[in-house]
C-alpha cells in the first residue's frame, strides 16, 4: 500500500487552488483569460476593453498573474500578458475528480439496486 | 446499466450529477435511509464508511469514518436540512477529527439529492456545492484516494475472480 499515500500528493497546494478559484471569481478577469488564450495581449491593449482605469486593469492582470492563470512579460515598455491554459486545466480538474467520486458511487448503489430483495434485513 | 450525465461550475464550485437507476424512487431511497446499505456504497470496498450515527430527520446529526487499508480511520459528519421521503434529501457534508466531532461545523460541502420516477426507473440528482476551493481540493484529495483504492480493488477482485474461475 506504499503507492496509496504517494497519491497524495498533488501538484497544486491549498493556497494555489484558492487564488486560482478567487481570481475565476470576477467576470472581467475571466475575460481578460478568454482574450489572452487566444493571442498575447498588452496590458495597455487591455485596458481598451474595459471601462477602467489602466491601474484597475493593471491589478487584474496581477490578481491572475498571481493564481498562475496568466503569464506577464516585459517587452520594451510593454507588458505583454498570455493566458495560461494548463492552470484552467487543474482547475477544472479538481471538479472532475470529485465527479469520479460520484460515478463510483454511483455504480455501487446500481449494484445494491440490482440485487434480490432479500438483502434488505431491517 | 448506469447512465449519468454532470455539470461541472467552476465558478460557483458546483457540481451537478445525473444518474437513471432500473429501480423505484422508494427502493433508491433506501440506499440513503438504511445505514447499513449507505455504507455499502459511500466509500469503496477498500475504504469502508460506518455510520456511527444517522437521523434521517430535519436538523438530524450523521457520524461516519471511513476506514484506510492501513486501518486508520477518516471521520465525517453531516447535518440534515430537509428531507421529504422518498424525492428530497439536503445536508451537509464535513470533516470532523478523531474523536467524530466536527472539526469546525461551519466548514462543509452542501449536498441536494432529488429521486424522480422516470419511464424506466429512477433519476437521482445531487447538486454538491463547495465553500471554498480549498475544502474542494481536501475532497479531491480524499477523491484521488478514493480512486487509487478503487482500482486497487478492482484489481483483487479479478484476481479473486479468475482463481475461482467462474
Amino acid at each position: 500500500m506504499l503507492t496509496y499515500n504517494q497519491m497524495v500528493v498533488y501538484e497544486l497546494s491549498d493556497t494555489a487552488v484558492d487564488r486560482i478559484f478567487q481570481a475565476l471569481a470576477d467576470s472581467t478577469r475571466r475575460d481578460i483569460i478568454e482574450r489572452t488564450l487566444r493571442h498575447e495581449q498588452s496590458v495597455s491593449d487591455l485596458a481598451k476593453h474595459y471601462e477602467m482605469s489602466f491601474a484597475a486593469v493593471q491589478k487584474h492582470v496581477a490578481v491572475l498573474e498571481r493564481a498562475m492563470l496568466v503569464t506577464k512579460e516585459r517587452r520594451g515598455r510593454e507588458q505583454i500578458v498570455h493566458g495560461n491554459s494548463e492552470a484552467l486545466r487543474r482547475a477544472k480538474e479538481l471538479l472532475d475528480a470529485y465527479e469520479q467520486i460520484w460515478h463510483e458511487r454511483a455504480i455501487r448503489i446500481g449494484e445494491i439496486l440490482s440485487e434480490p430483495e432479500k438483502d434488505k434485513n431491517k | 446499466m448506469t447512465l449519468t450525465l454532470s455539470h461541472k461550475d467552476v465558478e460557483n464550485l458546483t457540481l451537478t450529477f445525473t444518474t437513471e437507476f432500473a429501480a423505484s424512487v422508494d427502493r433508491v431511497w433506501q440506499v440513503w435511509e438504511d445505514p447499513r446499505q449507505l455504507e455499502r456504497w459511500w466509500g469503496p470496498p477498500t475504504v469502508p464508511a460506518t455510520f456511527t450515527k444517522l437521523e434521517f430527520s430535519p436538523e438530524g446529526d450523521a457520524r461516519y469514518f471511513m476506514t484506510m487499508p492501513d486501518g486508520s480511520r477518516a471521520y465525517g459528519w453531516w447535518r440534515i436540512l430537509a428531507v421529504h421521503a422518498p424525492h428530497r434529501l439536503e445536508f451537509e457534508d464535513g470533516f470532523s477529527d478523531d474523536s467524530g466531532e466536527p472539526v469546525d461545523s461551519t466548514d462543509f460541502a452542501t449536498c441536494a439529492v432529488t429521486l424522480e420516477t422516470v419511464e424506466n426507473g429512477t433519476r437521482m440528482t445531487l447538486v454538491n456545492t463547495f465553500k471554498s476551493a480549498e475544502q474542494l481540493d481536501e475532497m479531491m484529495k480524499m477523491g484521488m484516494e478514493e480512486g487509487m483504492a478503487e482500482a486497487l480493488g478492482q484489481i483483487d477482485a479479478i484476481l479473486a475472480e479468475s482463481s475461482v474461475s467462474r
